[in-house]
């Protein structure tokens, strides 16, 4: 019950991109087509659930017992640079068609303050293993959710004619705006 | 490009927030005042001044093919000093910024300059072009936290000029996606004009 408390929690109510600010760039960056937003919304699923599981670990059972954790920042960084950089060599080798759909967002993932963010905030929040991927995972559905739902509203605007200073960025500002007012309504029910 | 023009160009022409539209994460999350989103700014600009210094100084001796990894490096050795310093000296601001002091080693702007510019120019200009930044930066938070803050609770810089509440909303999540839209898109209109 917990965990399903924890799932509805990190995708509706504490909404990653909505509520926390996190992993904006690509929200606003690669939302102008759904089948985009889909492909990056795999692929950030895929790299927080492995990165939070290799974060954790590292933290417990290397930086703790050293008690280096001040170096957390660093070490973090350079770990989920280098699993990015692992899951796209090995995807390419092993899938050519999930490389193909989901390759060329990878490098991008790197500097999602998502995946980083989750990472950290496993830590903070004194979750086990388990918990910790949980919550990685619904967190990123819950990016997944959002970055859908904007993509989708986008592409009905498109032809849309707004006011020229409001094209593009600042569109889809608003839009995320009152997606976060809509995604208030969430608040409670947990 | 003389140094002044590569001052100011942080503040206008090129402002990391309201015409690149990088950074937006710190953007939106820290300004729900304006003393938090100017201590942001700071802390920002001190891991650029301090990234763009180091990495335009050891530019000649970092291999081209691992200079992201090395500059991330760099990087997250500045960020980790800020956070230490903060939690140090201004702990009240530190458990406001939370999470988001650890993720300055994200934020696009401090990466974007190293590669764009520090990695190529002089160790002046690059210290001279990291101020600008990250005042630029520092500035556009100030504006935002400040718009959020008059209009979402009536007060600036902590100092409450009504009674009761402002517009809430503004203060919240949605209020800083609906302020930043609007200011992006001012500027687009000031700026064709």
């Amino acid at each position: 019950m917990e965990y399903i408390l924890l799932i509805i929690s990190a995708v509706f109510i504490n909404n990653v991109v909505l509520a926390q600010f996190l992993g904006i760039c690509p929200f606003l960056g690669v939302s102008n087509k759904v089948s985009t937003a889909i492909g990056m919304a795999g692929a950030v699923t895929f790299v927080i659930v492995l990165a939070t599981t290799v974060t954790y670990l590292v933290q417990i059972y290397v930086l703790n017992p050293l008690g280096i954790a001040f170096m957390q920042t660093i070490t973090f960084i350079l770990l989920i640079a280098f699993l990015v950089q692992m899951v796209e060599i090995i995807l390419k080798k092993i899938s050519q068609p999930l490389y193909q759909a989901l390759g060329i967002f990878l490098p991008l993932i790197t500097t999602n303050c998502a995946v980083l963010g989750v990472a950290i905030l496993v830590i903070q929040k004194n979750y086990n293993l388990l918990e910790g991927v949980i919550y990685g995972a619904s967190t990123a559905i819950g990016f997944g959710l959002a970055i859908v739902i904007l993509a989708g509203i986008r592409e009905q605007l498109e032809l849309v004619d707004v006011p020229q200073g409001m094209k593009g960025v600042p569109l889809s500002l608003v839009i995320a705006g009152i997606l976060a007012l809509a995604f208030m309504g969430f608040t409670g029910i947990v | 490009m003389n140094q002044l023009q590569n001052f100011t160009k942080g503040f206008f022409k090129e402002n990391p927030i309201l015409v690149l539209v990088l950074g937006t994460c710190p953007t939106l999350a820290t300004t729900s005042s304006a003393l938090n989103g100017m201590g942001m700014g700071i802390a920002t600009t001190f891991v650029l001044i301090g990234s763009n210094v180091v990495i335009s100084l050891l530019s000649k001796f970092i291999p081209d093919k691992v200079r992201i990894p090395a500059f991330i490096v760099i990087i997250a050795s500045f960020v980790t000093i800020v956070d230490l310093f903060m939690q140090a000296y201004v702990p009240s601001l530190y458990e406001k910024l939370g999470i988001f002091i650890p993720l300055i080693v994200v934020n696009c702007i401090v990466l974007g300059r190293a590669e764009a510019f520090a990695s190529k120019n002089t160790v002046f200009s690059s210290l001279v072009d990291g101020a600008g930044m990250g005042l630029g930066f520092t500035m556009a938070l100030g504006i935002l936290g400040s718009f959020r803050e008059i209009v979402g609770s009536g007060a600036i810089f902590g100092h409450k000029f009504i009674k009761g509440d402002g517009v809430l909303v503004f203060i919240l999540a949605p209020g800083a996606f609906l302020a930043l839209g609007y200011l992006i898109a001012l500027i687009n209109k000031l700026k064709r004009t």
